[in-house]
């Protein structure tokens, strides 16, 4: 395609505006990656299946390569390179770390959005539901034992706050 | 932040601290090849028919598109086994005259972008004319089947044979002999990173860069250069963070051949990564296999020989660097397993189809060979009206060294105690009174052991005996101290996930007196790293981690020649620990960072007596440790719907001294998990006409948080005279031991309806149509 066919769009991440333009059938987890340069977000399928790109746009907890760049001009987009304040870590990413909730590091960033994403909106979430939302990402490394036990104690940590 | 926790303890080894490797990880500043920009974006145009002749093929105007008449002067991948009737069989880096898998790279199409180097790819016509196909391996032994390669007549590729003497008196005079037909079906190992290259000319040195996710980064420089015909150094290799490998990032890729050749060539950068297809059609595959097993016992149910037939299904090439005989051949040799059987037959062969190549995927063969070996002790288990528990306990070896039939010496072990702590966890008279009350209210509950051993940590003496043309197995490091105090690992093990920056920094700060966090392990980088092999068959931790002690030994001995020299007093006297070296009974002491600016800086003090300088390298190449465990898995059967419920998992293992628990747990859940992917829902599965019908990961399936059960885990500790660090390798164990508790667990529970599966995975369609057959309706 032609860069004329491109469309200017604003994506806000993690409280930061990037004006860029795109064509219209490039994927939100593309253009995060290549256009905005925050590679923290992963590409595992590209069908919506493994998770690994799990950003929160708005609040919700979605998969970044099943939507259009341009569906989310001028909306608000967390990516796991906001999570931290500062160098004091979200007490999600703390608790991976506690936990050993990760191995090689490539869903984690997908794991952590998808947490976090659900639990601000549901703090009180049973261990049983919880599964249920866990079982939306996919991880190869960790068997999830550690996850889960990660993600507990961060939901817990983050009731705290 | 906190990057590591102090525990109890008087060493740093043993202790959970936190891995120094997660902070970038959590916070998106992991750096993964996908993540480089590019000049050039290479999409390949990959063959839509297994078996076919190349006629034309056509780009639209105007595009960059590279075909195999383009790669002149480029060598094939031709890996080589010296032994075992081996045809070498080789690859073009694009097909060359005929295609042979459906994924098979065609063409190169090369844009500024990836979205326009798809676009490219989507219009070029390839004209192939279809050839009939092979895709199952047993089909393939027939007369009539075409041959893949016109080297391996009869399509067998690999054949390995052995009969101990007397065999044939010991079978003769068996009390009674138990059979049993095996299937593996074919999985990928699916790293949920799919492979990625970026191949970057450099003007300045005339040097290309490939950065890729490999876990053999020095080994991709050497066969990349040779393919090539070039220089190794004009190549550096760089493997970052890599998202998971499990084996199949060890094989040579033939597209990162390619970008090396375009970088060269065209004097520029080109990346490419795969998508999820790609890496389900065409990265490698694993763990085809048929086993025929049959097993002769005596009276009083001791098994005295074992007789196999392997066929494996190695695909359409053979892998570098180990070949395709990685599968039947490691099948062979390591079948007998844990249990004390002094005869054995066995004819193992790896035949060539028109499918995807096979590789090693974390295991390599043993989860299948555990899951024939362990259902056949089952079935005589159920012949002599034995528990599954006291079978085993009757046949485990418990005398080490132990000489094994096919000539591996076992090291110190615990096969019986792991046995009886998992038959402990399960109890299994409660369980069994459990299973019957279920059974009265229709609910169908079922119990599975699997005992295995694992080489593991293996130098180059086993790689020998293979017959390599490249024999792997040893490890260097490189231990350094610079002026100011911070201590540096180079190493040429290659991890991608397994926390080993941390462990081998636990092993070093115990040696030096330092703390973790003061040393940093450089690993991955042909550049700085020594050369090494890499990491695969669980040996980085065993092999990697003994040449780092060697090293770190070796430094250690320097600072206390330099504290001996600086502090007046004798070497023996000299403590290392806490950042500083003291004498002992004394208040005197030196931080270590004064010894080694000392060392640098200072070195007219010495007099000649200490060579300038703190570096030191250590190399270590063992002959082997064998790890072992026992898993136990109880199963709910839904008859109607086939589905299976895990309910508990149990692992009782031994991999020597645990350098790093909560690591070593982590090893164990993920390969655990695999396992129960392999033993209940992923399969790669082709048409009659060699398409691939699980492109996604929608049809192939990995299991999620839902499928794996809490896995209660328990550990001895055995120390391995064959180890430094006396750790033994546990990596792949988990991978090994699940499918099997969890196969044997099914049958337990399928048992009062007569039926039996010896397939994996055991999907719920397989154990529906077994229970229709039987008469059970859904």
């Amino acid at each position: 395609m032609k860069p004329s066919q491109r469309v200017n769009i604003t994506l806000t991440i993690n409280g930061r505006d990037y004006a860029i333009a795109v064509e219209p059938r490039r994927t939100l987890a593309d253009a995060i990656r290549e256009d905005c340069g925050q590679t923290g977000t992963h590409i595992g399928c590209e069908h919506g299946v493994c998770g690994a790109c799990t950003v929160i746009v708005e609040g919700e907890p979605i998969r970044s390569c099943l939507m259009f760049a341009v569906q989310a001009d001028g909306k608000k987009i967390r990516t796991v390179e906001g999570l931290a304040d500062g160098e004091t870590l979200h007490p999600m990413q703390q608790a991976f770390m506690d936990h050993h909730g990760l191995q090689c590091g490539f869903c984690t960033p997908g794991f952590l959005m998808l947490a976090v994403g659900v639990l601000e909106r549901e703090p009180d979430i049973s261990d049983e539901e919880l599964l249920d939302v866990l079982s939306s990402n996919l991880c190869r490394c960790t068997g999830y034992q550690n996850i889960i036990k990660a993600v507990r104690a961060g939901a817990k940590e983050m009731r705290h706050r | 932040m906190t990057a590591y926790t102090k525990g109890s303890g008087a060493t740093w080894v043993g202790r959970s601290i936190r891995r120094l490797e997660d902070p970038a990880l959590v916070t998106g500043r992991g750096r993964f090849t996908g993540d480089l920009a590019a000049a050039h974006w290479v999409r390949f145009v990959r063959s839509p028919v297994a078996s076919g002749r190349i006629g034309s093929i056509k780009a639209p105007p105007g595009a960059w598109i590279v075909t195999a008449g383009d790669l002149a002067g480029v060598k094939p991948i031709r890996p080589m086994l010296h032994k075992f009737a081996y045809r070498p069989v080789a690859q073009p880096i694009l097909a060359e005259g005929v295609v042979r898998f459906v994924g098979e790279p065609l063409a190169a199409v090369i844009a500024a972008s990836r979205e326009e180097a798809e676009d490219v790819a989507d219009q070029v016509i390839a004209d192939i004319s279809a050839t009939a196909a092979v895709i199952d391996c047993r089909a393939a032994l027939e007369t009539t089947a075409p041959p893949i390669h016109a080297q391996a007549p009869g399509n067998v590729v690999v054949e390995g044979i052995v009969k101990t003497p007397g065999f044939d008196d010991a079978w003769n005079g068996a009390y009674q002999v138990v059979a049993l037909e095996t299937r593996s079906r074919r999985q990928n190992a699916t790293p949920l990173e799919p492979r990625a290259g970026h191949a970057a000319f450099d003007a300045t040195t005339g040097r290309v860069t490939l950065t890729c996710a490999t876990q053999m980064p020095h080994l991709t420089r050497t066969a990349i250069a040779d393919i090539l015909g070039m220089p190794e150094n004009q190549l550096r290799v760089i493997a970052p963070d890599v998202g998971g490998g499990f084996g199949q990032k060890m094989s040579l890729a033939p597209e990162y051949v390619l970008l090396v050749w375009l970088a060269r060539r065209h004097k520029s950068s080109f990346a490419w990564t795969e998508d999820r297809r790609e890496n389900l059609i065409a990265a490698f595959h694993a763990r085809d296999q048929y086993i025929s097993l049959q097993g002769a016992f005596d009276a009083h149910a001791k098994i005295i020989a074992l007789k196999a037939d392997i066929v494996t299904n190695v695909g359409a090439y053979s892998c570098y660097p180990t070949t395709c005989g990685v599968e039947p051949l490691m099948a062979m040799a390591e079948l007998p397993g844990p249990y004390d059987v002094r005869h054995y037959e066995c004819r193992a062969r790896g035949v060539l189809t028109n499918t995807c190549t096979m590789a090693p995927y974390r295991g390599v063969s043993r989860p299948v060979i555990t899951f024939a070996l362990e259902r056949l002790m089952d079935k005589a288990a159920k012949r002599f009206d034995l528990d599954p528990v006291e079978i085993r306990r009757r046949n485990l070896i418990d005398a080490f060294p132990y000489r094994t039939a096919t000539g591996l010496e076992y090291d110190q072990a615990s096969y019986r105690q792991t046995l009886e702590m998992a038959a402990t966890l399960v109890d299994l008279p409660a369980f069994r009174a459990r299973q019957k009350q279920a059974r009265a209210q229709n609910r169908h509950l079922g119990v599975g052991f699997a005992a295995f051993c694992e080489r593991t940590g293996y130098g180059s003496p086993a790689f020998a005996a293979r017959g390599m043309d490249i024999t792997p197995g040893w490890e260097t490091a490189v231990v350094s101290v610079d002026p100011s105090g911070f201590v540096e690992a180079r190493v040429g093990t290659s991890p991608h996930g397994q926390g080993l920056r941390t462990t081998l920094a636990q092993i070093i700060a115990d040696e030096i007196g330092v703390s973790p966090d003061k040393v940093s392990i450089v690993h991955g980088d042909t550049d700085r790293a020594p050369y090494g092999w890499g990491t695969f068959a669980s040996r980085s931790l065993v092999i990697g981690g003994g040449a780092t002690l060697a090293a770190a030994r070796k430094v250690r001995a320097k600072l206390v020649r330099i504290a001996s020299h600086m502090l007046e007093a004798a070497p023996e006297d000299i403590l290392l620990g806490d950042g500083e070296a003291r004498v002992a009974g004394t208040d005197r002491s030196l931080p270590i960072a004064v010894l080694a600016r000392e060392a640098y800086t200072q070195t007219h003090r010495f007099k000649g007596e200490i060579d300038p300088g703190l570096a030191e390298q250590g190399t270590y190449d063992p002959p082997g440790t064998f790890s072992n465990a026992c898993h136990a898995a109880v199963v709910e059967v839904d008859i109607e719907t086939g589905r299976v419920k895990l309910e508990r998992f149990i692992v009782a293992e031994d991999a020597g001294r645990l350098i790093n628990p909560m690591i070593a747990d982590g090893q164990v859940h993920g390969g655990v998990a695999q396992g129960i992917g392999n033993a209940l829902f992923e399969e790669i599965v082709y048409d009659e006409t060699g398409n691939i019908l699980t492109s996604t990961l929608a049809d192939y399936l990995p299991p999620t948080a839902r499928e794996i059960p809490p896995i209660e885990l328990q550990h001895l500790e055995t120390a391995s005279p064959n180890s430094l660090t006396q750790a033994k390798g546990l990596g792949e164990g988990g991978a090994i031991g699940a499918p099997a508790a969890v196969i044997n667990a099914l049958n337990d529970a399928l048992a009062p309806f007569g039926v039996e599966i010896n397939e994996m995975p055991a999907t719920p369609q397989r154990i529906r149509a077994l229970l229709r057959n039987a008469g059970v309706p859904s």
